[in-house]
C-alpha cells in the first residue's frame, strides 16, 4: 500500500474539455459513469471539431450529471426527454454533432418512447447509454435493465419482468449504429463513440458500467473494481450481431458471458425533415 | 518485456522502442476505485499510505516500478475523476530501445 | 402559379377568409417560425397540417412526434438552439406538456404552446368546444413559475395573438400559452395579414459579448430580470439544468439560491404584467354590470351587452385577451370609480376565470357556466344581465 510519489498535478490535460471548476464530480467511488465522460470528451477531442460545434443533451438521473461537466453547450433535461431535446437541437442545427448521455431508466423506461422513434427516424444523434442495471440516483430501484433476479429496493425478492437488450431493442428500432462496451472497454468505447460522432445517423452505444453503491451492495457484486473484474473475466466479443437472449445478461450466471461489441454499423440516410427554400 | 512466442517474432523487433512514461496525478480529486492501480498492464500503481483530504487513498508508484511507466494511457482514460494521466518521457529522459 | 398561391411566402400578406387554426399557424409563420414539433390531436390538427406543409416551403423544419411531451421538449431543444419554435395541442396533449412548461420557465427557454380547448375533464368530448384549461396554463405544471396566456376571440386575433405570443416569448424568455378554443378555431372569418416589412418582432436579449472573450454567466441579469440568452453552437458553452441553479447554470441544490431563482422567474411577468397583458373595453364608462369574458364567450358577451344597452341596462364589457396576467390593475381600477355593482362571468367551464374576478371583488359575482360542448348565447348572457 505505498510506494514512491508521482509528480503531483493540479490540473489534467482534458480539463479545457471539462466543467472543471466542478470536479470533483458528485459521482460515488467505483461508479463508472466518470469514466464515460471520460471517453467522451476524448472522442470530442480527437473528432477535430471546435468544442462549439458539440452540444451534450442529458435527461435525469446519475448519468443525467454528465451534461454537467463537459464544457460545451449543455443541457440537463428533464426525466426521458433527453432525446426529444436533443432532436430540436439537430435538426434546427444540423451541422451540431449532438451527443445524448443518460441512463438505463431515464432514456429506456420513462424515455423509451422517445428511444425507439429517435432510432426509426434515423435522428442525427450519438446516444451513450450508461446501463448500470438500476435507477442509482433514487436509491436502487429496478429498472427496464434490470437483470431477472437482481435485486432492487423494489424488487426485495428479486425482479421477475424481463429486461429490454437495448442493442437489440434499438436495432430493430432502426439505429444506423449499435455497439455495446463496459467501462473497462475504454479504448473501445472512447473509438465508438468516435464513430458516433463521425457517422450521420442515429448511433447508440450502451457502456455497462458498476453502481457499486446501489446495484452492485444489493446483489453482492462487491465494489466497482468487483464489477469491472465480473466485465474482465465474462466479456467476450460478439460476432456480427447477436440477438435478444444472446445479448441478455445475467450477472449471477458466471458460465454465460457478457457480449459486447459494434454490432450495427451500417449506412442509413439520416433524419433531415425536408427545410429547404424550394422557391 | 517478455519474449513473443517462436514463430511470433515480429520482424522489426530489434528496432521497436517502447515509450516511457511519467505518471502524474491529481490526489484531491481521486475517490480509490482502483482501475488504475488494478488495470495498469504495467503494475506500475500502488495506493497511497497517506489519504487525500476526503480520505481516500491515492495512486503512487509502486515500489520497484518507478521506471516501468510505458504511456499506454490506460489509467488516464478509466479514470471516472480524470485524476491521473502520463506524460511520454524523451528519450534522452531514460526512454529506451529493446 | 403565384409564389403566394404556391405557399412559398413566408407572410401571406393580403386579406383572406381564414379558418382560426389556420390564421394561427399564418400568425406562427409571419413571426419567423423555424421549428414546429407535434402530435395530431382534435380540434388543434389543421394548425399542424398548415405548417406541414407551409413551414418546410418557407425553410422551417416541421416534425411529427412521437407525442406531446416529446412535441414540448423538442421545441425547447429547438429554442435552445436559437428557432423560433412552437407546437399546438389540444386538452390532454396540454396536460402531457405541463412537465415541459416548468422546465422551459426554469431553463428560461422561449416557446409557444397553442393547446385548442375542448371540452374537458379526460377525453371529454374531442370536437367540441371547452373553455376549462384556463386554469391548468396558470398553474398546471408543479411549483411557482411565470406565463402568459392570451385568448383569441376571432380567426384575426390567432393570427395576432400568435405573434404576439412569440414577441413576449422570446422578450421575456417564457413560456407563452395561446388558449384557444374550439369554436374560435373553427370558425372562419375575414384575416387581414400586414405586409412583411411591418411586423415588428420582439427579439430575445442576447449577450453583449463575442463568446469567448469574457466567461458567458448564462443566468446572470441585470435590471430587466431576464438575462441575456445564447445559443447551442455560439461558442458560448452555456450550461442549462431543471435544478435550482445559480447564474453559472451550474446545480445550487441550497434554499437561497432556489428562493431568489424562482421568485426571479415570477417576477419577469409579474413586474412587467403591464407590458404583457391584453384586454378590451366595450360600453364600460357607467356600467354597473361589467361581464368579463374570453375566448368565443366574449362574442356572446358582446352582443349581449349591445342588446342590453339598447335595452337601457347599463353594463358593459372586459374581455380577457391574456388570461394571464390577468388585468388586475384594470379590475381594480374599474372598482375605484364606484358605479359597477356586480360583475358577470360566463365561460365554458364551471367557474375557472370568475375565481379570479371574486378574488379581488367583494361585490357579487354572478355566474353563467356550461361544462363544454355548447357555448352561452348571446340570450343566455343578456338573460343573467339585471
Amino acid at each position: 500500500m505505498s510506494g514512491s510519489a508521482p509528480i503531483i498535478a493540479s490540473t489534467h490535460p482534458n480539463d479545457g474539455l471539462l466543467r472543471a471548476d466542478r470536479f470533483p464530480h458528485i459521482l460515488c467511488p467505483g461508479c463508472g459513469i466518470g469514466t464515460v465522460i471520460h471517453c467522451y470528451v476524448d472522442a470530442m477531442a480527437a473528432s477535430g471539431l471546435a468544442l462549439s460545434d458539440h452540444a451534450c443533451v442529458s435527461g435525469i438521473g446519475c448519468s443525467g450529471r454528465a451534461a454537467g461537466y463537459v464544457n460545451v453547450d449543455s443541457y440537463h433535461t428533464t426525466h426521458g426527454r433527453a432525446l426529444p431535446f436533443a432532436l430540436g437541437i439537430a435538426v434546427y442545427k444540423p451541422g451540431m454533432r449532438v451527443t445524448v448521455i443518460s441512463g438505463d431508466g431515464d432514456l429506456a423506461a420513462i424515455g423509451g418512447n422517445h428511444l425507439i422513434h429517435a432510432a426509426r427516424r434515423n435522428v442525427d444523434l450519438t446516444v451513450i447509454c450508461i446501463n448500470n442495471f438500476n435507477y442509482g440516483m433514487t436509491g436502487g430501484q429496478a429498472g427496464p435493465t434490470s437483470p431477472r433476479g437482481s435485486v432492487a429496493s423494489t424488487a426485495p425478492e428479486g425482479v421477475h419482468d424481463r429486461p429490454f437488450v437495448l442493442p437489440d431493442l434499438v436495432r430493430a428500432a432502426g439505429a444506423s449504429m449499435v455497439s455495446r462496451w463496459t467501462v473497462l472497454h475504454v479504448r473501445q468505447l472512447r473509438d465508438a463513440i468516435l464513430r458516433g460522432m463521425q457517422k450521420r445517423g442515429f448511433c447508440f452505444i450502451e457502456a455497462l458500467s458498476p453502481c457499486p453503491t446501489n446495484f452492485g451492495r444489493a446483489n453482492d457484486l462487491g465494489d466497482g473494481m468487483a464489477e469491472m473484474e465480473v466485465y474482465r473475466e465474462r466479456c467476450e466479443l460478439a460476432d456480427g450481431t447477436p440477438g435478444y437472449d444472446a445479448l441478455d445478461i445475467d450477472l449471477t450466471d458466471h458460465t454465460r458471458p457478457i457480449l459486447v461489441g459494434d454490432f450495427l454499423d451500417i449506412e442509413r440516410t439520416p433524419y433531415q425533415p425536408v427545410g429547404e427554400h424550394t422557391a | 518485456m517478455a519474449e513473443p512466442a517462436p514463430g511470433r517474432r515480429p520482424m522489426d523487433l530489434d528496432r521497436a522502442r517502447t515509450t516511457r512514461g511519467t505518471v502524474h496525478v491529481i490526489p484531491e480529486r481521486c475517490k480509490e476505485c482502483g482501475f488504475c492501480v488494478g488495470y495498469c498492464p504495467e503494475d506500475v500503481l500502488a495506493f497511497s499510505a497517506d489519504s487525500n483530504a476526503k480520505g481516500y487513498h491515492y495512486p503512487v508508484l509502486a515500489s520497484g516500478r518507478e521506471d516501468a511507466c510505458v504511456h499506454c494511457g490506460f489509467c488516464n482514460l478509466i479514470c471516472p475523476e480524470l485524476a491521473i494521466f502520463t506524460t511520454e518521457l524523451a528519450d534522452d529522459a531514460g526512454g529506451t530501445t529493446s | 402559379m403565384t409564389a403566394q398561391a404556391a405557399g412559398q411566402e413566408r407572410v401571406l400578406t393580403g386579406t383572406h377568409f381564414m379558418l382560426g387554426d389556420h390564421a394561427c399557424a399564418e400568425g406562427a409563420l409571419a413571426a419567423g417560425l423555424d421549428f414546429f414539433g407535434g402530435y395530431p390531436i382534435t380540434p388543434s390538427t389543421e394548425i399542424a397540417e398548415r405548417l406541414a406543409r407551409r413551414l418546410p416551403r418557407v425553410g422551417g423544419k416541421f416534425v411529427q412526434m412521437e407525442d406531446e411531451l416529446g412535441s414540448a421538449v423538442a421545441i425547447i431543444g429547438a429554442s435552445a438552439a436559437g428557432a423560433r419554435s412552437f407546437t399546438a395541442t389540444s386538452g390532454p396533449g396540454f396536460s402531457l406538456m405541463m412537465e415541459s412548461i416548468g422546465l422551459a420557465a426554469m431553463m428560461e427557454i422561449p416557446i409557444v404552446i397553442v393547446d385548442v380547448q375542448r371540452a374537458s375533464p379526460s377525453t371529454g368530448l374531442p370536437t367540441m368546444v371547452g373553455q376549462s384549461d384556463a386554469l391548468q396554463a396558470r398553474w398546471g405544471s408543479h411549483g411557482d413559475y411565470g406565463v402568459a396566456a392570451y385568448s383569441p376571440a376571432s380567426p384575426q386575433e390567432c393570427f395576432d395573438l400568435t405573434l404576439l405570443a412569440f414577441d413576449v416569448a422570446d422578450r421575456y424568455r417564457i413560456p407563452v400559452l395561446l388558449m384557444m378554443d374550439e369554436v374560435v378555431a373553427h370558425m372562419t372569418e375575414r384575416v387581414v395579414i400586414p405586409a412583411a416589412d411591418a411586423i415588428q418582432r420582439g427579439q430575445r436579449p442576447r449577450p453583449d459579448h463575442a463568446p469567448g472573450a469574457t466567461r458567458h454567466l448564462p443566468y446572470a441579469v441585470g435590471d430587466t430580470l431576464v438575462p441575456p440568452m445564447a445559443h447551442a453552437g455560439e461558442g458560448y458553452c452555456v450550461h442549462m439544468t431543471g435544478l435550482t441553479h445559480d447564474e453559472r447554470g451550474y446545480p445550487a441544490l441550497n434554499e437561497a439560491t432556489h428562493n431568489q431563482l424562482v421568485n426571479r422567474l415570477v417576477d419577469k411577468v409579474r413586474l412587467n404584467a403591464g407590458e404583457i397583458e391584453r384586454y378590451e373595453e366595450y360600453a364600460l364608462e357607467d356600467a354597473e354590470t361589467v361581464v368579463v369574458a374570453f375566448g368565443c364567450t366574449s362574442r356572446s358577451a358582446r352582443e349581449a351587452v349591445k342588446r342590453g344597452r339598447a335595452a337601457g341596462r347599463k353594463c358593459g364589457l372586459l374581455r380577457l385577451v391574456s388570461l394571464w396576467p390577468f388585468p388586475e390593475a384594470r379590475l381594480r381600477g374599474l372598482l375605484e370609480r364606484g358605479r359597477v355593482q356586480r360583475f358577470l362571468v360566463p365561460e365554458v367551464n364551471l367557474g375557472q376565470m370568475r375565481r379570479e374576478v371574486e378574488r379581488l371583488t367583494q361585490l357579487p359575482v354572478l355566474r353563467l357556466n356550461h361544462a363544454g360542448g355548447a357555448m352561452p348565447t348571446p340570450e343566455d348572457i343578456l338573460a343573467v344581465i339585471p
